[in-house]
């Protein structure tokens, strides 16, 4: 076995802050073809689960970490044999036999324990128990037990190690500490004995366990409030010019491009538009400092399964799309993050974020900001309403129109309130006279 | 701060009743003029006097029968059977009489009956046995079982003071085997609250008695394995310290419960009940139980070293616990 005629496998660099990532699934077994491209094998960070290609077409020739490790970054995970290698097309002189065979006997021979469970599916009372209250699939942890049964210690080792793991990621500094000291998830559950669980609980309630998502967003909005001086401004929106445009082009997204044209759109467009004469509202607080760029990594909130959930995918560049560019973002990010497909990066880096509540029939919110942003708009809902208009002469007169209401929250320890409202005030007139040309 | 053996400490703190509480007397075979079949009670006769030491015939159930009796009239007899396999004997007056008392009457019998057991000495099937298991099952009755000097002296004062029947388990083996320091003063050592004699986090073992030294030795041997066992000494039987026994389930989620008396109907199938009750969720092993065959009790070495449960026993149901 000499490094040229293998390809090695490595824990790819999911993103930025991302140092480790763990190994969920092997899609393909040792000595198995893969393709270039073809998916091998599943990995997860604390972000995001995804799977990861095969760097090269040829011969899965050795898996070197088992499902359930988790390993850092660039660390070798598998080694690929290629086929124009296996072929003996490579160039390189052929190695010793005894070296090529060895190749194969090696792989051969190394013992891969049974996968998680060993085929022995008992799980104990003790472990369905804690795998329910913190949501772990049992399918993904390594068992030590006997038969390959997992174990609770098993079960505990990989809670803490996946905890630690996100702890980890998450503390890298993106923005100045935040005051006041982050809670961190408590890596060692606490076992109520019956007593105590009786006492503590009254008629009708119900314990669960929080989801490590959920435990997330819990610190990650205590801190915002922690953090920033949240102000919150109201402005309505006369969406006609908007609605007609996307009432025609809507047919021609969907058949030529297969994009939904959604307000959101539109709304994400215009607020791209307007930031470019406002940009600390894209900026950040660093220490004493204001960062602000020449770019725009525009945050969607997804709402995930039964709104028990929320993640943040961005659309990094959003500066550089036009409407059906970011119409085609939109839709592509938001299903993938339904779906879990999201990679690391792509939750990550975000410099103003826009919220859709409007969806739901909402009509007016006070977002909290995502940090280390400093300012988040709501997009509320479209609804027909009555409304005083001038025409051309100058006399009034009640017109119904369908309006929506945005709302941003800033930041007031950067963004004073007349800098707010003056952006605001672009972004109305941005969606009021469309410019098609333009956008 | 003293030293004493097992049976110092027992003599000890009957004595230092005897002293505080003129109510206390002790009566039984041989407690006299020869000071007890195990000597416990040397001296007592010639501190006390034959009014308060009392030679009884060789009669369990005429100790019993009296010390009930003198119980209901206020007194605090402490009797003692030569070995508490004869106890069977005095079951009726025990059972019949003096549990139920209390609820029937409402008059309370505040005797504590002392019931050398266990085995270990080739003492054979009617000088060797642990019946504590049979009393649990009585509504009436307490049921102590020391494993270490000071808890001998500390539970012996609780027996008195308490207003029930006491059975009052001392094991022979534990009599002149076991020393520690003991305080002079007299203090009480509770009913019903658990002792940890190690603390450990793999695997709970629960016990008493002798039992508890034995799981001491399996651990010590366990620990060279990387295995941290837990062992919890009951030291009370009835009243028992679920809370702490599914305590301790609640970190290990393992449990072996280990008893020298016979496994079928002992109290460690109590304890295993309790447990899969209260604390299902909480394992993560079968609950193991190490006890002593479904006989009586051999007099051949061999056959007895194979029927009381030894340290090689317990390690090794440990460790199937710890691999399980």
């Amino acid at each position: 076995m000499v490094a040229q005629t293998h390809i090695e496998v490595v824990m790819p660099q999911m993103g930025v802050s991302v140092s480790e990532g763990t190994i969920v699934k092997w899609l393909k077994s040792e000595g198995e073809a893969t393709k270039a491209d073809e998916p091998l094998l599943e990995i997860s960070t604390d972000k995001v689960d995804t799977e990861v290609p095969s760097p090269a077409d040829g011969i899965l020739d050795r898996i070197v970490k088992l499902e359930g490790e988790t390993v850092p970054v660039g660390t070798t995970i598998a080694l690929i044999t290629p086929t124009d290698a296996a072929a003996g097309k490579s160039g390189l002189l052929p190695e010793p036999a005894s070296a090529a065979s060895s190749a194969g006997t090696q792989a051969a021979a190394v013992s891969v324990p049974n996968g998680p469970g060993g085929g022995r599916t008992f799980v104990s009372p003790v472990v369905a128990r804690i795998a329910a209250e913190q949501s772990v699939d049992l399918s993904l942890v390594p068992g030590s037990g006997r038969g390959g049964r997992v174990t609770k210690k098993d079960l505990l080792d990989h809670i803490e190690r996946t905890v630690s793991a996100a702890a980890e990621t998450e503390s890298q500094p993106q923005a100045a500490p935040a005051p006041g000291a982050r809670s961190q998830p408590s890596s060692a559950p606490h076992f109520e004995t019956p007593g105590e669980r009786q006492e503590r609980e009254t008629p009708g309630e119900r314990y669960e366990r929080m989801s490590q998502m959920r435990l997330g967003i819990a610190e990650h909005m205590r801190r915002s409030l922690d953090t920033a001086a949240h102000a919150t401004t109201v402005f309505e929106v006369d969406m006609s010019r908007v609605v007609e445009i996307r009432t025609r082009l809507k047919p021609e997204y969907l058949g030529t491009h297969g994009v939904r044209l959604t307000y959101l759109s539109f709304v994400a467009r215009a607020t791209v538009e307007a930031l470019r004469n406002w940009p600390w509202l894209n900026g950040e607080v660093r220490g004493e400092e204001v960062v602000t760029r020449g770019f725009v990594n525009l945050s969607i909130a997804v709402a995930l399964d039964e709104s028990k959930g929320l993640i943040v995918p961005v659309i990094r560049n959003a500066e550089g799309l036009n409407l059906l560019g970011i119409a085609r973002a939109i839709q592509d990010l938001s299903e993938r993050a339904r779906a879990k497909r999201l990679i690391p990066d792509e939750v990550q880096g975000g410099t103003f974020t826009i919220t859709n509540p409007g969806g739901y029939g909402s009509i007016i919110g006070t977002p909290i900001i995502n940090q280390p942003q400093v300012a988040i708009l709501d997009v509320e809902a479209l609804v027909k309403r009555p409304v005083v208009i001038s025409d051309a002469n100058g006399a009034d007169a009640i017109a119904v129109r369908p309006m929506m209401n945005l709302c941003l929250s800033f930041d007031h320890r950067l963004i004073d309130g007349a800098y707010a409202v003056q952006f605001m005030a672009e972004l109305r007139a941005n969606l009021q006279n469309w410019n098609e040309e333009r956008y | 701060m003293p030293e004493m053996t097992y049976l110092q400490a027992i003599s000890d703190g009957l004595r230092q009743e005897m002293r505080r509480d003129e109510r206390v007397f002790v009566m039984g075979e041989d407690v006299g003029v020869y000071g007890g079949a195990f000597k416990v009670t040397v001296g007592f006769l010639e501190e006390f006097g034959p009014w308060r030491v009392i030679d009884a015939p060789l009669s369990e159930i005429a100790i019993a029968g009296s010390a009930t009796g003198a119980a209901l009239m206020g007194l605090r007899p402490v009797a003692e059977l030569q070995f508490a396999d004869f106890v069977s004997c005095a079951w009726d007056h025990l059972v019949t009489v003096a549990a139920k008392q209390y609820y029937r009457a409402g008059t309370p019998v505040p005797l504590v009956l002392r019931l050398p057991s266990g085995g270990g000495f080739s003492g054979g099937p009617f000088h060797s046995q642990s019946p504590e298991s049979s009393f649990t099952h009585i509504p009436g009755l307490k049921i102590v079982c020391p494993a270490t000097p000071r808890d001998a002296k500390g539970l012996l004062a609780t027996a008195v003071e308490d207003p029930n029947p006491v059975l009052y388990f001392e094991h022979k083996h534990l009599y002149r085997r076991i020393k520690a320091d003991v305080p002079e003063e007299r203090y009480t050592v509770p009913f019903g609250k658990a002792r940890v004699h190690h603390a450990g986090d793999d695997v709970t073992v629960v016990t008493w008695g002798a039992m508890v030294y034995t799981a001491a030795e399996a651990a010590g041997e366990l620990r060279g394995e990387g295995i941290s066992v837990e062992i919890l000494d009951l030291r009370t039987l009835q009243p028992w310290d679920k809370q702490a026994v599914l305590e301790s389930v609640a970190k290990t989620s393992k449990l072996l419960i280990l008893h020298e008396d016979t496994r079928t109907s002992g109290f460690g199938a109590e304890i295993a009940a309790q447990v899969a009750e209260d604390a299902f969720e909480h394992l993560d092993a079968p609950i193991k139980r190490v006890a002593a065959p479904d006989t009586p009790i051999p007099f051949s070495p061999p056959l007895e070293k194979a029927f009381i449960p030894q340290v090689d026993d317990v390690a090794s149901a440990l460790r199937e616990l710890v691999a399980y």
